[in-house]
């Protein structure tokens, strides 16, 4: 028995099976890695976007880029929205998770409400939360009034529609965060805490050395979806200000939709699309290497 | 001891209460936006004396919502779909069979993950366009599903990995059972609740996908949801009622779908961040 298994496990399994991911290795290739290639070449052109001619011109596009102010309000809004993004839905999300995971009431109402959102498409989050700043009778500027107060116009603020657009995804997506918490959490033994009881350890000590801890994988996790969805931010921002006013609330992914189909400008756009490319992988490798190294062994 | 534990209770359920509704207020919001008539100029956090369900139908007529509705059905059905088949089917070997070219694969699909679709949105459209596959389901469909398979491929194999026990495979093997066979007779039907949570990941994002919808399905024939709302959202600026009520036929079907599905939700979010 043993033999015959052994012999005919070695036959069929000389084969590492790769025709069973052909078919996504296929997908994978063809609509993501080849454009994504094929966006680096397009980004030493002058390409308009639709006309059968175009010229390289070398890496005028990259010093153009270098050199273009609107380059580095977009970088910065697009860090703002990912790092800004990531700290607040961690704390809010661990915050909420901490809650819940004790014996309270309400306990699945609140998770249900605050998880909701994330079901919604963020387009239409975005229209939501519209009714709630837009200048002209919204639900802010009502209560502002009411109060006696000025109007403010939150949206059309440059200083502030950015944290306007931070805030609203982290509205949206804060339950992400609190489930994976509330996973990480209760899967901590309670033997931990019964040791650390008998020690007289303080409910801050338990939470500093024991649950902050075994909850790194959970971090990690966060970190890592947060950051790379908040550097992507395109939506929210269409719906809430369309990257406006000016530049001011542009991200990297609506500056090169407007580049692209508004301005006709391809290659430019592909450029962009290099460097956010390059943002993006390592800012989310780094995340994700330093807080593995934070991990311990549970 | 009994005293100060039940007030700590009563206070941090008060609390709880209190973060639920501070998150519903957009919600309570846009229920009563939805639901005033275009006349009525009271505040937004008043709810309407007179409810008008009108916004409704004239919404679901003028954005023309039902046909949105069944394109966003049909491309969520088959991009999910076939994540499924071809993403379980790639999970597979590459959970299971630990050679070098495996291991390479496993790797460069999470990279993948990062990839931000938008960044070869201009190479992106050019293929589209030369392929004759502008304003057709299948671009929808293929985009959706190129680019949510690493997540798939991803929680698929952790599962098999940590769950799916190796001896019934070689049992069904010395049975002379080939690998598809066994595959779809043994492995796929134990798959069944990360399927399950896949499947509703899968469905939230496709059904709410607005980035591939804007650039690919701009025709009215084929627009979906969230392009059908953005459309009417730039024709009705004046006349909020009305998107509001859009907005809520197009966030129905996922949330009671939500709500009824709960469980598989949390589950799905759980086994993706617990594991590894």
């Amino acid at each position: 028995m043993a033999v015959s298994t052994k012999k005919i496990g070695k036959t069929k399994q000389n084969s590492s099976l790769w025709w069973m991911y052909l078919p996504a290795l296929l997908f994978v290739v063809f609509f993501i890695v080849y454009p994504f290639l094929n966006g680096i070449r397009i980004s030493f052109t002058n390409w308009n976007g639709f006309s059968q001619t175009f010229d390289y011109i070398g890496f005028r596009q990259y010093i153009r880029m270098f050199t273009d102010p609107d380059t580095w309000t977009v970088v910065r809004n697009t860090l703002i929205y990912g790092i800004g993004s990531t700290i607040f839905q961690n704390i809010l999300g661990l915050a909420y998770a901490l809650l819940l995971n004790q014996s309270i009431h309400f306990k699945a109402l609140t998770r249900t409400i605050v998880y909701l959102p994330v079901i919604i498409s963020p387009l239409i989050m975005g229209y939501i939360w519209y009714f709630f700043f837009s200048y002209q009778g919204g639900a802010l500027n009502d209560v502002l009034i009411a109060l006696g107060l000025e109007r403010i116009n939150v949206l059309g603020n440059i200083d502030i529609n950015i944290w306007i657009i931070v805030f609203v995804n982290t509205f949206q997506f804060v339950g992400i965060a609190m489930i994976i918490y509330l996973a990480g959490l209760q899967s901590v033994s309670r033997d931990f805490y019964e040791a650390a009881e008998i020690d007289g350890a303080s409910s801050f000590q338990k939470f500093k050395n024991i649950t902050f801890p075994l909850l790194m994988p959970s971090i990690t996790i966060n970190m890592v979806i947060n950051i790379i969805g908040g550097l992507k931010l395109f939506d929210v921002i269409i719906s809430l200000t369309g990257g406006g006013p000016g530049n001011s609330s542009q991200s990297m992914s609506t500056f090169m939709y407007d580049l692209y189909f508004a301005r006709e400008d391809a290659g430019y756009a592909a450029t962009q699309g290099v460097l956010m490319m390059i943002i993006i992988l390592i800012l989310s490798l780094s995340a994700l290497i330093y807080f593995r190294r934070k991990e311990v062994e549970a | 001891m009994d005293y100060t534990s039940s007030r700590k209770k009563i206070a941090l359920s008060t609390f709880a209460l209190l973060i639920t509704v501070l998150h519903f207020l957009p919600f309570y919001v846009l229920i009563t936006t939805a639901l005033k008539t275009k006349s009525d100029f009271s505040s937004k956090w008043v709810f309407p004396l007179e409810i008008s369900w009108a916004n409704f139908s004239e919404a679901w007529e003028a954005a023309n919502l039902g046909n949105a509705l069944l394109n966003t059905g049909i491309i969520t059905f088959f991009a999910a779909a076939l994540l499924i088949i071809i993403g379980s089917l790639a999970a597979y070997p590459l959970a299971r069979r630990q050679t070098k070219l495996n291991r390479f694969m496993y790797m460069f699909f999470i990279a993948i993950m990062v990839v931000p679709p938008l960044a070869a949105l201009v190479p992106l459209y050019q293929l589209v366009v030369n392929m004759g596959l502008m304003n057709t389901y299948q671009v929808a469909i293929f985009n959706n599903v190129a680019s949510y398979l690493p997540l798939t491929i991803f929680l698929y194999a952790g599962f098999i990995r940590s769950t799916i026990p190796k001896s019934l495979e070689e049992a069904a093997r010395i049975d002379g059972a080939g690998t598809l066979r066994i595959f779809f007779q043994i492995v796929f039907p134990l798959l069944k609740p990360i399927t399950a949570s896949i499947l509703i990941i899968a469905c939230v994002y496709i059904w709410n996908d607005y980035q591939f919808a804007i650039f690919f399905l701009q025709d009215e024939s084929v627009q979906t949801m969230t392009v059908a709302l953005s459309r009417f959202f730039g024709e009705n600026a004046n006349n909020l009622n009305l998107v509001a009520a859009a907005a809520i036929i197009a966030t129905l079907p996922m949330a009671i779908l939500f709500l009824l599905l709960q469980k598989h939700f949390v589950q799905g979010l759980a086994a993706g961040s617990v594991k590894e």
